[in-house]
């Protein structure tokens, strides 16, 4: 099931849709096993020049293989990479134009801040005036002048991060590979240094590609990313496409939080799509060009934030179901209920409400009888 | 500071005390004891020495009577010179021999597979398991002529006659070389292991060529190792008296052997105990200089 994004959230930088834009990396058909586990099966994917790129997944889901087998540690089984049109499968990792932050960070401890930002410059044989030139320039975009001296272990950890940032940039390369940029980090350091990256790549036009577990991080800075699980690529698109238009249900529950309702489809007229849900009723929902016939199992997708909570009967007569109150989570910007519908023995819904007023005047409290209630907008389908 | 604070402080010092005191007792008191032989004069007596110093009535006759006659005898005698000399050049071949093998070895007992590193690192152990002569005494077995080398080099067709290799310095060190190795690759294997794989990986994405990734991060980062297992190699070979008194011939004096000369077969114990306290300068002075150096 294809599908195109939101038109209200499109954006101006979509090379991905232009078919006369040359990818900067194409992965065609790749391959790679250990032993008798498959960690990437048969990917083929394609990043644009500039473009902000994530790969999101669970532990063990072959992003970080995918990644290494770019910067070249890893030789696929299958298939083949280009860049710029070569293909560098058989090129060793010290001849790639590709660098990569790790996620230790692999700071050489030996070295000192300046040394370790010019590891890369001194092997291209750069002229020492140049090197340190440039290592400099290195260290005042990272915002770290005056540390150069410093030896990685005299650091921070935010420090830390920064020079490893630094020593991957200084040989300007084609692609940036970040491996878990931000694990290491506290979460109000990580908030700002993900503003900091995006910010720098739009500065330095450099391409990125992010391999992350943090569904966060990964909608916050990406232009697109790749939902992986089990070593293939499940979706690929913008951040607001892959939440709001998941293609099955792994994706769907992977970025962000859904409750999923079984249904069978009753109507097909236009844009409209009708679902007799056992659990809700008649659901109705708006979807662009849906191809589905009368009679397919389907599955009827509905964020937590999109749903209505009242305890008056909405005037509506579909998109709509009673149910009580069983849970309040109280997360300071939204308030996660959990709604029991169906009877005692049914089925847990969440609704996210955004607390628009302080804390007394919140009218849900537990074992509430409420009415759960969404617009035709809200509501996707999702093959069962 | 607060009262447990300074409970704490109190008995740490405490606890420190002990190996101190185990130090003055078993390092420093012997250590004073043969510098007062070594400032003695020879005598044939029983004990084989004049003692100075029989009370302290006696501490002023004993000071003024004290003296460096046997350092200056020392200085003036070409046979004590040279013997430090050969000691000090061998056991820096040994070293460096030493070193030159177990480096790659102790590198690839590091870049073993996991399981496999216990059972190397008992091989690396396991000539510890039988007495340290008789591993000696089987290397004569192996260098004399018509030993188990000539044998196998001559089967081979390697060569048509014997090597004549024991009772040479290349046999003294062969022994010193086999038997100090342990010493060089084990602080080796345990620097080399603990190296963080993916340094190796970031010098390569920044451009470095596997051997310039080794001499620029593996290198630098095993120096620790190295100087440990240097240390540990060269300290007991410059003393080293039973494999040059076993595999050596008439021209390897080391000064092992010549201590032990002077002490049994010339009974002059002051003059012993005085090669053996220069010999101790001459290895704690460069160890001292290095920790400093490392320290600054």
């Amino acid at each position: 099931m294809r599908r195109s994004s939101p038109g209200s959230l499109r954006r101006a930088f979509q090379p991905w849709n232009d078919p006369n834009a040359k990818p900067l990396i194409e992965f065609r058909g790749v391959t790679k096993r250990f032993g008798s586990v498959t960690a990437v099966s048969e990917v083929s994917l394609s990043l644009y020049r500039r473009e902000f790129f994530a790969l999101l997944g669970p532990s063990g889901c072959g992003k970080t293989t995918l990644m290494r087998m770019l910067a070249g540690f890893e030789q696929p089984d299958a298939g083949e990479i280009l860049l710029d049109g070569v293909d560098i499968t058989a090129v060793p990792p010290h001849l790639r134009p590709v660098n990569m932050m790790f996620q230790s960070y692999a700071l050489f401890p030996h070295l000192s801040v300046a040394d370790n930002i010019a590891y890369g410059l001194k092997r291209e044989g750069l002229p020492r005036a140049e090197i340190a030139r440039r290592v400099a320039e290195m260290l005042a975009l990272v915002k770290l002048d005056g540390l150069g001296k410093r030896r990685p272990d005299q650091l921070s950890g935010g420090q830390r991060q920064r020079v490893a940032l630094a020593r991957a940039l200084a040989k300007r390369p084609k692609l940036l590979l970040l491996d878990e940029p931000m694990a290491a980090l506290d979460r109000k350091l990580r908030e700002a240094t993900q503003f900091e990256l995006m910010d720098l790549q739009s500065e330095l036009g450099t391409t990125f590609m992010v391999v992350t577990h943090d569904q966060d991080e990964a909608m916050t800075m990406a232009d697109r990313m790749a939902v992986m699980d089990h070593g293939g690529l499940v979706q690929i698109g913008p951040p607001d496409v892959i939440y709001e238009a998941p293609v099955n249900r792994y994706v769907a529950e992977f970025v962000g939080d859904i409750n999923v309702l079984e249904g069978k489809v009753v109507a097909v007229e236009g844009d409209l799509v009708r679902i007799e849900t056992a659990l809700a009723g008649m659901v109705e929902l708006d979807e662009e060009a849906p191809a589905l016939s009368i009679g397919a199992a389907v599955l009827v997708g509905l964020r937590p934030e999109k749903i209505d909570l009242s305890h008056d009967e909405p005037a509506q007569s579909f998109n709509k179901v009673a149910g009580e109150i069983w849970d309040i989570g109280y997360l300071g910007d939204v308030t996660m209920i959990q709604v029991m519908v169906g009877g005692d023995s049914g089925r847990l819904i969440k609704v996210a409400l955004t607390n628009r007023t302080r804390r007394a005047a919140r009218p849900f409290a537990w074992e509430d009888r409420v009415w759960l209630s969404w617009d035709i907008e809200a509501g996707l389908v999702l093959p069962r | 500071m607060s009262a447990p604070a300074a409970f704490a402080a109190r008995w740490s010092r405490l606890v420190v005390a002990v190996p101190y005191l185990w130090l003055l007792l078993f390092f420093l008191t012997p250590f004073a004891i043969v510098l007062r032989m070594a400032m003695s004069d020879a005598d044939t007596a029983l004990p084989p020495y004049a003692p100075h110093f029989e009370g302290f009535a006696t501490l002023r006759e004993f000071i003024s009577k004290l003296d460096f006659e046997n350092f200056r005898l020392l200085a003036d005698d070409a046979l004590y010179w040279d013997s430090y000399l050969q000691s000090l050049r061998l056991a820096g071949q040994t070293t460096l021999i030493a070193l030159a093998i177990g480096y790659p070895l102790a590198y690839a007992m590091a870049a073993a597979p996991r399981h496999w590193r216990p059972v190397l690192l008992v091989l690396v152990v396991l000539p510890f398991w039988t007495s340290f002569l008789i591993r000696v005494y089987a290397w004569i077995g192996i260098l004399r002529p018509e030993g188990l080398l000539d044998m196998v080099l001559g089967g081979l067709g390697l060569t048509s006659e014997p090597l004549r290799l024991l009772n040479t310095e290349a046999a003294v060190l062969i022994g010193m070389v086999y038997s100090y190795l342990p010493f060089m690759v084990l602080p080796l294997y345990a620097t080399l292991e603990k190296l963080d794989r993916s340094l190796l990986e970031a010098a390569a994405d920044l451009g470095a060529t596997p051997v310039r990734a080794f001499l620029t991060v593996t290198l630098p980062l095993s120096l620790p190792g190295i100087l440990a297992g240097a240390a540990l190699v060269f300290i007991p070979s410059v003393g080293e008296f039973v494999i040059p008194d076993l595999l050596g011939g008439p021209d390897t004096v080391m000064i092992g052997k010549v201590l032990w000369n002077e002490f049994f077969s010339n009974r002059d114990w002051p003059l012993a105990s005085t090669v053996a306290i220069v010999l101790l300068i001459v290895l704690v002075l460069p160890l001292a200089l290095l920790q400093r150096a490392r320290l600054a």
